[in-house]
């Protein structure tokens, strides 16, 4: 049998690891896929050379294949997301000066989004009672988890993120001169460019992913439709290959092997030192490090299955930030972005842990849970939003409705 | 039409300006990404070329989607259907947006322009590689042959034949042999050269 050849595009990120251990440990090999990894410098190129077929899959921003399928993108073909590549791994961080003004309103180097928000808070009500500039923050994509995560956590701690602060595009490699220049204030991005931050002495972690909400989505294994359907069995090999080197990146055993790997140039090309705080979850945050449970998390609680939910999510916040209206036919496209059952079909020869469930109510576990699913047990939760909010992909516009209030 | 040029590459900005140019168009560069959003606005472009290297292109596509920035909505390429030229154009290494309601066959033509400039740009950059690999080669053959013949007391003819016999009984080119020699006889007699 011939083996199947795959060019995956992916950025130089942290949580990119499941496809670079797929390749670099041996399991896409032994699934017969001669798999290519290319690094790209901008999610646009990774979108157009999927578009193009230089790509059959990509690492990719989960809501970017959804917001492509939407329209939303200046050049899209059709995409789908049949597997999550992890959950968690991004955090905020702010200038010192920033963090200073924080730290003078009650905020402490303890990563919580509730009492730091508060603090934030506090912050930009005084600059906007003394007229001084907005804050600025920036993010890499208007369609990425750091975009809507940032957002929702501003607007629950009080902050109206389009009128009282500014929120720009800014690629990862810049965010930390950005913060030293002054031309930003802070940044939500995912690893290692956090990390890098502060240990260039640049800036402190106010929260994390984690923290605002926590085993929440972030990037997936986008793969082009057509390429896809007419490929089944060599997607459904990938799928097997990624979820193996999921299960290898999970091993506490393997986290040094994992970080030199991600260190080497043709991947991540950025210390070890940076690379180990976000699989250790040991954060340092500027002044001491915290411990973050979950801060990343490669294969746990079901850390792999594209949740239909997670993409209902992604689009009531595309819907809530104005990207788009929200219909019953918008809805429908994102909801069929996600393919569990594709996920289900190639894993079901494993004998693995599966959810029996496509969607599930997001922020309603507060603790680890057994729940229903085929073959072994399987745990999910905790996976609380920081202000107790709960999301039902069932009432998607209540949940909207909901969230209108606080623009 | 008014093009806007965003390259951070200047000769390679000023090879697509100057067919842009002969082709009729009204041509500007930004090789530099400070301040970027006023120039769009006082440009007003009607088509927008960017390399693909840019690691800006996700921060100008928003700015591009931001009608504060331009007044007219911009769409990606010629036309979302017309698959070739997209392949044609992220072949090349470029991206172009273009302002939306204007004739196809009129873009049509500023693609072209863009993508054949790309290419012989590249064309000229990998004939630069190589003869600058070639001259890096010559380098270091002509040390190798300097250690041959003062250490075993060769001519110059007889030191390269040597090389050369060594690299054909190896199956690797000269340089490599060249570069093996100057690595050893650099561990042997360190400090001398």
């Amino acid at each position: 049998m011939s083996a199947h050849r795959i060019t995956a595009g992916f950025m130089p990120l942290l949580d990119g690891a499941l496809v670079v251990a797929a390749k670099e440990k041996g399991f896409a090999e032994a699934e017969n896929i001669d798999l290519a990894l290319v690094r790209e410098t901008s999610w646009a190129n990774i979108r157009d050379r999927l578009a193009v077929g230089h790509f059959q899959v990509a690492h990719m921003l989960a809501p970017l294949p959804i917001a492509c399928n939407l329209g939303l993108a200046p050049l899209a073909s059709p995409m789908i997301a049949p597997m999550a590549l992890g959950l968690g791994g991004n955090a905020v961080t702010v200038s010192n000066h920033l963090w200073d003004e924080m730290s003078a309103q009650g905020a402490a180097p303890d990563l919580n989004a509730a009492t730091n928000g508060a603090a934030l808070g506090r912050v930009v009500a005084e600059r906007g009672r003394l007229g001084k500039p907005r804050l600025r923050f920036a993010v890499v994509h208007p369609h990425s988890g750091h975009n809507y995560e940032l957002r929702y956590w501003l607007a629950a701690c009080g902050i109206k993120p389009d009128k009282e602060v500014e929120i720009i595009i800014l690629p990862p490699p810049l965010m930390a001169d950005a913060l030293e220049t002054g031309n930003i204030d802070g940044y939500c991005v995912g690893e290692p460019w956090n990390s890098a931050a502060v240990a260039l002495g640049r800036g402190h972690i106010a929260t994390v992913k984690a923290a605002i909400w926590r085993s929440s989505p972030e990037k997936v294994l986008a793969a082009q439709a057509q390429w896809a359907e007419e490929n089944p069995e060599a997607l459904a090999a990938l799928l097997r290959a990624v979820f193996r080197a999921s299960l290898w990146c999970a091993e506490k055993a393997n986290r040094e092997e994992l970080a030199a790997l991600l260190a080497n140039p043709a991947y991540v090309g950025k210390p070890v030192d940076w690379i180990m705080p976000a699989l250790s979850g040991d954060i340092r945050t500027g002044e001491k490090i915290v411990h973050v449970d979950d801060f990343f998390v490669p294969f746990a609680k079901a850390a792999t299955f594209p949740w239909k939910s997670h993409a209902l999510w992604f689009y009531t916040q595309m819907v809530r930030w104005g990207q788009i209206a929200h219909t019953q036919s918008h809805a429908a496209t994102a909801r069929a972005t996600y393919r569990p059952d594709l996920y289900r079909a190639a894993l079901k020869p494993l004998g693995v842990a599966l959810p029996g469930a496509n969607a599930k109510v997001e922020g309603a576990l507060k603790t680890a849970t057994p729940v229903g699913s085929s073959g072994a047990s399987l745990m999910l939760g905790p996976d609380g939003f920081f202000d107790g909010g709960l999301f039902d992909p069932d009432e998607i516009a209540a949940y909207i409705g909901l969230q209108e209030k606080s623009k | 039409m008014n093009v806007l040029v965003i390259d951070e590459n200047r000769i390679r900005a000023s090879i697509i300006e100057a067919g842009l140019s002969e082709a009729g168009h009204n041509v500007t560069l930004i090789c530099d990404i400070n301040g970027i959003a006023r120039r769009i606005a006082e440009i007003n472009p009607d088509v927008i070329v960017i390399d693909l290297g840019n690691p800006n292109r996700d921060m100008l596509e928003n700015m591009f989607q931001l009608s504060r920035a331009v007044k007219r909505p911009v769409a990606m390429f010629v036309d979302r259907s017309d698959l070739a030229s997209i392949e044609a154009a992220v072949d090349a290494g470029v991206s172009a947006y273009v302002v939306d309601g204007l004739k196809k066959e009129r873009v049509k033509t500023v693609l072209d322009v863009a993508i054949s400039r790309f290419n012989a740009y590249s064309k000229l950059a990998r004939e630069l590689e190589e003869a600058r690999g070639e001259l890096e080669n010559r380098k270091l053959i002509e040390r190798a042959k300097g250690i041959l013949m003062r250490s075993r007391g060769l001519s110059e003819e007889a030191a390269y034949a040597l090389l050369r016999k060594t690299a054909m009984n190896q199956n690797r080119k000269i340089a490599d042999i060249a570069q093996s020699l100057i690595t050893a006889a650099g561990l042997l007699e360190s400090g001398e050269e």
